[in-house]
């Protein structure tokens, strides 16, 4: 009797836990849903473009030289880099998808290499782009490098770029 | 949506985890650089949307009792650039003793300040409810000593601690090296209980700088190495180093490029109320897209 009690009691405490567990990942689930969706929608009510941040990079920061560039093994190591940390967000031809806007874009591909290290090193943390200092400095020069080998490519399509905040004139 | 998959006859637990199952073979695994700390924490957070699964071991040698192996998993969730969520299931198994199951732990990771600074601050709060013959030591606090784990597991899970855990984690990144710094404070929820403090510092660099252009398992660029050390400061009753414990750990992480990561530390006591050798392993792999997956899963917005 005694130790169906005791199973009983252990067995409430496991079902305790795991209701506060269920709570918890239904509360971060949701709540983390929630912000990234309000994320969205002040970038849409400020028409503050995602690229903006682009021009928030300091003076000194923009001015900074490519150490890579040009060199066609930094450009492979590069589109291996992009492919393992940023291909899921900005899509594995970097043009963009449900998470990460289009880099084929004008403002990017016409950015200075120091602004692209400078927003790969700091992440647009409030519109979701997380901070990539924990790549060593050399691996980022070496996306930057992958990112300006890209071909200058047309914007995709209206929408896409409505959704980012930079509607077409 | 889900209960449109299956006939009702299946119990919704089942359903349920059918659905958990069916959203992590859905998510594209992909590359995310682990550090190899495995009790310091550093300011980098989970990627928004991913999952991360995490297996982790630690033998531990005991004198005046039986040696033990720990064992944790860890599902740790970018909830937004800026916020980190993770929940751990603990348990352990002492030699000629027994395995038991010691307790869970919810944890939050706050990061404090929008862009890298020289040094950067995340704010971490931990609940936990475990009992007292937790031994995965993730975290050494107060007077914790050696032989606070030498009795035998029926006797030390009577002890219940449902503890709020503080830490303001502190890490700087410069020329490839990582330094943590990892103030902790503890308080066991029971009124007359004192607060703990210890401390967790840490310092890697991975091997190769600059990444190969091909993708390689044994490439330099894959291993990051380093070291930790960590170790109990007293409480507010009695403050200061005597009776504490501190311990030594090389540690290494191999970041696969099939998306596994490999981590490997060896802890040894630095004085004579430390556990003589702390080997730890752990396995982790990262789905990315979990959270969108599950969200249109249960008819969240595409």
């Amino acid at each position: 009797m005694k130790a169906c009690f005791a199973l009983f009691r252990s067995a409430g405490r496991v079902g305790l836990a795991t209701i506060g567990i269920v709570v918890f990942g239904i509360s971060v689930l949701g709540i983390g849903r929630a912000l990234a969706q309000k994320e969205d929608v002040g970038a849409h009510k400020n028409r503050k473009s995602t690229y903006a941040a682009l021009a928030e990079a300091p003076r000194k920061a923009r001015e900074r030289k490519n150490p890579f560039e040009g060199t066609t093994q930094a450009v492979a190591a590069g589109g291996k880099l992009f492919e393992q940390h940023c291909a899921d967000c900005h899509g594995r031809k970097a043009g963009g998808a449900r998470k990460g806007p289009s880099l084929l874009r004008e403002e990017v591909q016409q950015a200075t290499p120091g602004t692209l290290f400078w927003i790969l090193t700091n992440g647009v943390v409030r519109r979701g782009m997380p901070v990539w200092s924990k790549l060593p400095e050399q691996q980022r020069w070496q996306i930057v490098t992958f990112l300006q080998s890209l071909k200058l490519q047309s914007v995709n399509s209206r929408s896409e770029n409505e959704k980012w905040g930079n509607p077409i004139p | 949506m889900v209960a449109r998959f299956f006939p009702k006859s299946i119990p919704r637990k089942f359903t349920a985890l059918i659905a958990l199952i069916f959203s992590l073979l859905s998510c594209h695994s992909s590359l995310a650089q682990e550090s190899p700390y495995i009790v310091t924490y550093n300011h980098y957070l989970e990627e928004p949307g991913s999952l991360e699964v995490e297996y982790f071991s630690t033998f531990g040698t005991q004198r005046g009792g039986n040696d033990f192996h720990a064992f944790w998993a860890e599902f740790e969730y970018g909830a937004t650039a800026w916020w980190t969520a993770e929940f751990y299931v603990d348990g352990q198994t002492t030699f000629h003793d027994s395995t038991i199951f010691t307790g869970y732990r919810l944890e939050n990771r706050f990061r404090l300040l929008q862009r890298e600074h020289l040094v950067n601050p995340v704010l971490y709060i931990e609940y936990e409810q475990i009992s007292g013959a937790d031994k995965i030591l993730k975290e050494v606090e107060g007077h914790d000593v050696e032989s606070d784990y030498a009795d035998s597991n029926a006797v030390l899970r009577k002890e219940h601690d449902h503890e709020l855990e503080l830490k303001l984690l502190l890490s700087s990144t410069f020329k490839g090296w990582n330094v943590a710094v990892n103030p902790i404070a503890t308080k066991n929820l029971s009124p007359s209980e004192p607060w703990e403090f210890a401390y967790a510092i840490g310092a890697s660099r991975p091997l190769a700088l600059k990444a190969l252009p091909n993708r390689c398992n044994f490439c330099l660029e894959n291993f990051i190495a380093g070291v930790e050390m960590y170790g109990g400061m007293g409480d507010t009753q009695s403050a200061g180093l005597h009776d504490t414990s501190h311990y030594l750990a090389p540690v290494v992480a191999w970041n696969l490029p099939s998306d596994w990561t490999v981590r490997l530390s060896s802890g040894f006591g630095l004085n004579d109320n430390s556990h003589r050798l702390l080997l730890r392993w752990g396995l982790s792999r990262e789905f990315s897209g979990f959270g969108e997956i599950v969200g249109r899963l249960f008819g969240g917005r595409p």
